[in-house]
């Protein structure tokens, strides 16, 4: 008998001890003279399940969850002769949580061996490369544009309208960049992609260079997700030797190599224009636009910058066509989004899903509300940067615009649920802090702003001249609002606005405090 | 046998020499905007990067020393001096934040005798603060010489302690 077993290696996993639980499925099962494969996947995304072990049967895998190394030898036990375990969730498949998800850019995270060339392509892999080289760049153009992906990184900017104008721009040299510094709190999908699919991003970084005409590419990688760039790195030398990176590649007349370059610790170097700078191997200050990365670049020139994500979406438009991606979503959001629930959550986790599911159904319904059983009074989303929305507002339906429309962004995807322990005046001040930290400085009202912001909402918090101060937190709003170039000092005034107006009651003190200061 | 990644825990580093210096950044010298891996390299060698080794960067990559200095001094990944013995980063995030992260930073500071972003007196633990270890569903996190902990609460925040004051 020789036993399938699935364990994840995705660092969220590793983090809460999938590395202990594989080394002890491999003792125990020698101890047994059980013959056992282990195979190291990504995460299915259920974090409050991991680490968790499926074992692959006639019909299909079964799922085991959370287990700990002291679960280990029974739940072997238990599988040699096939008797129940306390820790069996079921069909993998059937799990309610992933059932409900439309699961396309993250169809194989979990599924698959991450290591393995061979299995990616088992498994669809390269499917939508083969059709892009048949189609060639305009055609391929047609499908991106047809397809309504807009970027996942938080702007939303149209994909096929970058690489048309990338496309359009004559150079000796254009780049394909990767953005996957995702620094923004509550969000993890790009760093789940990278450990659990990698060639994924290779692929939709690949097609990317055949539609614009680039020959190299560059990964972008943080480095506080040293998980992720093995995982690249690995990646990419297995691609290289399969001939999907290289000279000639997939046997094509096309050339396309990348490599991955780590970040440093700066969170400012998420904002695509301070990335290129930081590739570059400068300080990491923000550029004006015009001019556009798409004319004037990475080292001056033409330059497709996405989020992981946005390529990460490529293989399957280009596979399976445009229509299909399209009829998912609503509005002018089309497509999926790989929605991160996390924080103070039940059932947190990854998320995939079209446009259009409200906050609550995701936070109450699918996230199960807190972790501390305690009541939900406000999530974070869409990161640091993001507005903080009261219960009030969970009817809004998760479209780029909806939010928009209620002074709050998607962003990156990421929600943060907290708890009514929450003091929403920590969390303003705090926003401001993060701002002071990470500020590039180019701009003073970002770079003065933010610390003038904390010295402000401190005051608010001891309770001296109140009115006075809050209406100077929001006049300062919008003076970073308009007068910052990126999104750091831009919207930094989301969360503190947001917390203003939906949570007054945390800054105004009770009526003695206030005469106690006066 | 199964893969376990293990990015360098118990880290040991070389002690400041120039010429190992002069080697490391002449093996990535030719990259384009080769700084930032320079100066990754430099510290992954020696634990920080060596004052004495900024000159000689910009010399091998026709940069000035203020530019190489400015690069040095804007990412907060690259110290200045060895770190302690031992790095425990804990995630300062919101979403640790909302699962109570405060209370264990407090906690782990107060363990030590230090606040974030210091060394104990003895160079045993440097606390630090990360903003975001993408841990996010397992949250409160932290990262203790590149291994990575989930879920922490009370308990397991004064193991960690304790192992890194070992």
């Amino acid at each position: 008998m020789n036993m399938r077993i699935f364990v994840s290696r995705d660092a969220g996993a590793v983090a809460v001890g999938a590395d202990e639980v594989a080394l002890a499925l491999e003792a125990a099962a020698a101890t047994r003279g059980i013959k056992v494969e282990i195979v190291r996947t990504g995460s299915r995304g259920m974090y409050w399940l991991e680490p968790l072990v499926e074992v692959a049967t006639p019909q299909g895998r079964i799922a085991f969850g959370p287990v700990t190394e002291t679960d280990v030898p029974s739940l072997l036990d238990a599988l040699a002769s096939n008797t129940p375990h306390l820790l069996r969730v079921g069909a993998t498949d059937e799990i309610p949580w992933l059932k409900r998800q439309t699961r396309v850019t993250f169809a194989r995270c979990g599924v698959i061996d991450p290591r393995s060339l061979d299995d990616y392509r088992a498994h669809g892999g390269y499917k939508g490369f083969e059709r892009a080289l048949s189609l060639g760049p305009d055609a391929i153009l047609a499908e991106v544009t047809a397809s309504g992906l807009r970027g996942r990184g938080g702007a939303g900017f149209p994909t096929g309208i970058k690489w048309k104008t990338v496309a359009q721009t004559k150079a000796d040299r254009k780049f394909i960049v990767c953005n996957a510094d995702e620094g923004d709190s509550g969000t993890f999908a790009d760093r789940m992609i990278m450990e659990g699919d990698p060639f994924l991003v290779i692929e939709g970084m690949t097609i990317s260079g055949i539609t614009v005409g680039a020959t190299k590419g560059y990964i972008y990688i943080r480095s506080e997700y040293p998980h992720a760039v093995e995982a690249m790195n690995a990646a990419i030398k297995a691609a290289r030797r399969g001939g999907y990176l290289g000279d000639k590649i997939g046997g094509s007349a096309y050339s396309f190599d990348m490599e991955v370059r780590v970040g440093a610790g700066a969170y400012v170097c998420g904002e695509e224009t301070s990335l290129l700078e930081s590739l570059e191997g400068r300080r990491g200050l923000v550029r004006a636009k015009p001019p556009l990365p798409a004319h004037h670049g990475l080292f001056g020139k033409p330059t497709v910058i996405n989020n992981v994500l946005s390529f990460a979406a490529i293989p399957f438009i280009l596979a399976e066509g445009a229509k299909a991606y399209a009829d998912f979503g609503t509005g002018r959001s089309r497509g999926t989004m790989p929605i991160q629930l996390a924080g103070n959550i039940r059932h947190g986790g990854l998320f995939e899903t079209a446009f259009g599911v409200t906050l609550g159904e995701l936070v109450d319904d699918i996230g199960g509300g807190t972790f501390t059983g305690r009541p939900v009074r406000a999530v974070q989303v869409g990161g640091p940067l993001g507005a903080y929305f009261p219960r009030a507002l969970f009817d809004t339906p998760f479209d780029y615009e909806a939010f928009a429309a209620r002074d709050g962004l998607i962003g990156h995807g990421g929600i943060v649920v907290f708890d009514d322990s929450v003091d929403m005046r920590r969390q303003a001040r705090f926003a401001m802090e993060f701002c002071a930290i990470e500020s590039c400085g180019k701009c003073t009202p970002c770079r003065i702003g933010s610390t003038r912001g904390v010295e402000t909402i401190e005051k608010i918090i001891r309770g001296e001249r109140v009115a006075e101060n809050l209406a100077l937190v929001e006049d300062l709003c919008n003076t970073m609002k308009f007068g910052s170039l990126c999104a750091l000092g831009g919207f930094t005034p989301y969360p503190v606005l947001s917390a203003l107006k939906h949570f007054r009651e945390d800054f105004v003190p009770a009526p003695t405090t206030l005469q106690a200061a006066e | 046998m199964t893969a376990v990644f293990e990015p360098s825990y118990e880290p040991s580093y070389e002690s400041w020499d120039e010429t190992r210096g002069a080697e490391i950044i002449a093996e990535h010298a030719s990259q384009e905007g080769a700084t930032l891996v320079i100066l990754h390299a430099l510290q992954e060698a020696f634990g920080y990067v060596p004052e004495a080794a900024i000159p000689m960067v910009a010399q091998a990559l026709n940069l000035s020393r203020a530019e190489v200095h400015g690069v040095f001094t804007f990412y907060h990944d690259f110290r200045h001096k060895p770190a302690g013995r031992h790095v425990l980063k804990l995630c300062r995030a919101e979403a640790c934040q909302a699962a109570g992260g405060d209370a264990l930073a407090a906690r782990a500071e107060a363990k030590l005798g230090i606040s974030l972003g210091n060394t104990t007196a003895d160079d045993r633990v440097t606390l630090e603060p990360i903003y975001c270890l993408g841990l996010c569903a397992t949250a409160p996190s932290a990262m203790l010489d590149g291994r990575l902990i989930g879920r922490l609460d009370e308990k397991r925040i004064d193991a960690l302690v304790a192992e890194a004051q070992r």
